[in-house]
């Protein structure tokens, strides 16, 4: 079991913040990577649990490392990307775009989809099967994005924990999958491998969201749960960066507890469905 | 120095008992309370509209970056991680911390870390030891520790883990708590400069000060 990422008791949060904005400013400076505005408390929480891990003492120590071995980097890189995912998490997210973006994107003679922030690539198996099944995968491409080249190579092999498949298949049948879930895997090497053909529409590749341009123009943006750990700055450049993305009347599909509510662009959108999901209409 | 934000963590049991204290707080209470509750993932907003139903205080469920109000009552989502900030609450999906997410201790610590000592920290009635280590933080902080008493507890393990790890916090009743929270924010209040003062807000709705 992890320790609970937490400074000492003692340790003066001021000064600790001083540290926390001098090693997000190294790493960008040193490698490119802009954490600068995320969210503070989560990211602090993230930076403890390597500092642990690391065995440091406190953050400038951290900063040391991170500077002179760039394996430290990788290591601290996968802790400050969030990546706990599943497939169809939120089955009522998926059922309400079954029901009520399918029959959109039946009017589109080809979709783009740009899921952003896709980590380990279970959200993205999980919205290739929905097409497939409605029959829209053959006119389609998925551009999957992450920050992070170790977990997009997790994503490109399609092999996912053998144990969680049972939790997968509820989702599934819960967010309307219309067969048998098994029918899309196979066991192998101790976990699920996903049918490759799923993948021949997706395109895997790094972006971050912080520092990259708009690559395309796209029917439909996925975001879930990555925006939670930006600030609100940062929230609204990628609400630019997505409102710049889409197409008119292109679909922008949230987290649950993501809204458009406090953005620039909220007036831009508006909501078909109780879950998060987002219709650009100016 | 004054009280400025009441956490409250529980988890069998949890919802009669937060119905009973925050249905005991007065219609003026003036403080933001922050509840995490472990409960199933599909329960969101029955959740709120149960407690809701029991309380003059407005409940909100936590979205992303809500900001704190005088008065609100905030309770977390299923599924994700509360932390708080000064004047704002943020939401993870980090990983769950001994098997809960929410986690009662991520949410105590991180109050503790932002609040200092204006932080009031409550443990309720619950089947695990959740909490515990988040009320330590809170208590190390200078800020006041209250467990529900395990003896009438409907679930005496929460409680009692609580206490084991902050001996001296203050022990009540379910139905005493709310007038123990009232009393220390009063006592505060008057030992910092006589009237009630509410923190000063600025533009963003967020609250003035540093932790």
């Amino acid at each position: 079991m992890s320790k609970v990422a937490q400074p000492p008791l003692a340790y003066d949060t001021e000064l600790e913040q001083l540290e926390i904005e001098l090693l997000l400013e190294a790493i960008f400076r040193h490698y490119g990577f802009d954490f600068r505005s995320y969210a503070f408390s989560s990211i602090r929480r993230r930076i403890w649990k390597r500092i642990n891990a690391e065995e440091l003492p406190n953050v400038t120590s951290l900063q040391e490392r991170v500077l002179h071995d760039p394996q430290v980097m990788e290591r601290l890189l996968l802790d400050l990307s969030i990546n706990v995912t599943s497939m169809y998490r939120d089955p009522g997210f998926y059922r309400a775009f079954r029901e009520q973006v399918v029959p959109l994107l039946r009017t589109y003679p080809f979709i783009r989809v740009w899921h952003a922030g896709c980590s380990t690539g279970e959200e993205v198996y999980s919205m290739a099967i929905l097409l497939e099944e409605e029959g829209l995968l053959g006119k389609s491409r998925l551009y999957a994005t992450d920050i992070n080249e170790v977990v997009l190579q997790q994503a490109r092999a399609g092999i996912f924990p053998l144990e969680r498949m049972q939790e997968y298949t509820e989702n599934y049948i819960k967010a309307g999958g219309k067969r048998a879930f098994s029918e899309y895997y196979v066991a192998k090497y101790d976990g699920a491998l996903f049918n490759p053909s799923l993948t021949e529409h997706v395109v895997f590749s790094q972006h971050n969201l912080v520092t990259d341009r708009s690559f395309s123009e796209f029917n439909v943006i996925l975001c879930r749960n990555v925006l939670i750990y930006f600030d609100r700055s940062l929230q609204a450049k990628v609400h630019r960066l997505f409102y710049d993305s889409l197409v008119n009347f292109g679909i922008l599909g949230l987290g649950g507890k993501e809204s458009l509510k406090f953005s620039q662009y909220e007036d831009c959108y508006e909501q078909i469905s109780s879950e998060k999901i987002y219709r650009k209409v100016r | 120095m004054a009280y400025e934000l009441v956490v409250i963590g529980t988890s069998w049991g949890g919802l009669h008992a937060l119905r009973r204290v925050l249905g005991g707080l007065p219609a003026n209470f003036d403080l933001p309370v922050v509840v995490v509750q472990h409960r199933h993932r599909d329960s969101d907003h029955l959740l709120v509209s149960l407690l809701q139903d029991h309380t003059a205080l407005t409940v909100h469920e936590i979205e992303d970056k809500t900001p704190l109000a005088p008065g609100g009552v905030y309770v977390a989502p299923a599924e994700y991680h509360v932390l708080v900030e000064v004047g704002q609450l943020q939401l993870s999906t980090e990983e769950p911390v001994r098997f809960s997410r929410p986690s009662i201790d991520v949410m105590f610590e991180s109050a503790a870390d932002a609040y200092g000592a204006r932080t009031i920290g409550v443990i309720m009635t619950g089947a695990n030891d959740d909490g515990a280590r988040g009320l330590r933080r809170i208590a190390d902080r200078g800020g006041a520790a209250i467990v529900e008493d395990p003896a009438t507890a409907e679930s005496a393990i929460m409680p009692a883990a609580a206490l084991k790890l902050v001996p001296d916090a203050r022990v009540a009743a379910v139905d005493a708590i709310p007038a123990l929270i009232t009393k220390l924010v009063v006592k505060s209040r008057k030992a910092h400069g006589g009237r009630p003062a509410l923190p000063a807000r600025k533009d963003d709705g967020s609250l003035r000060g540093t932790p």
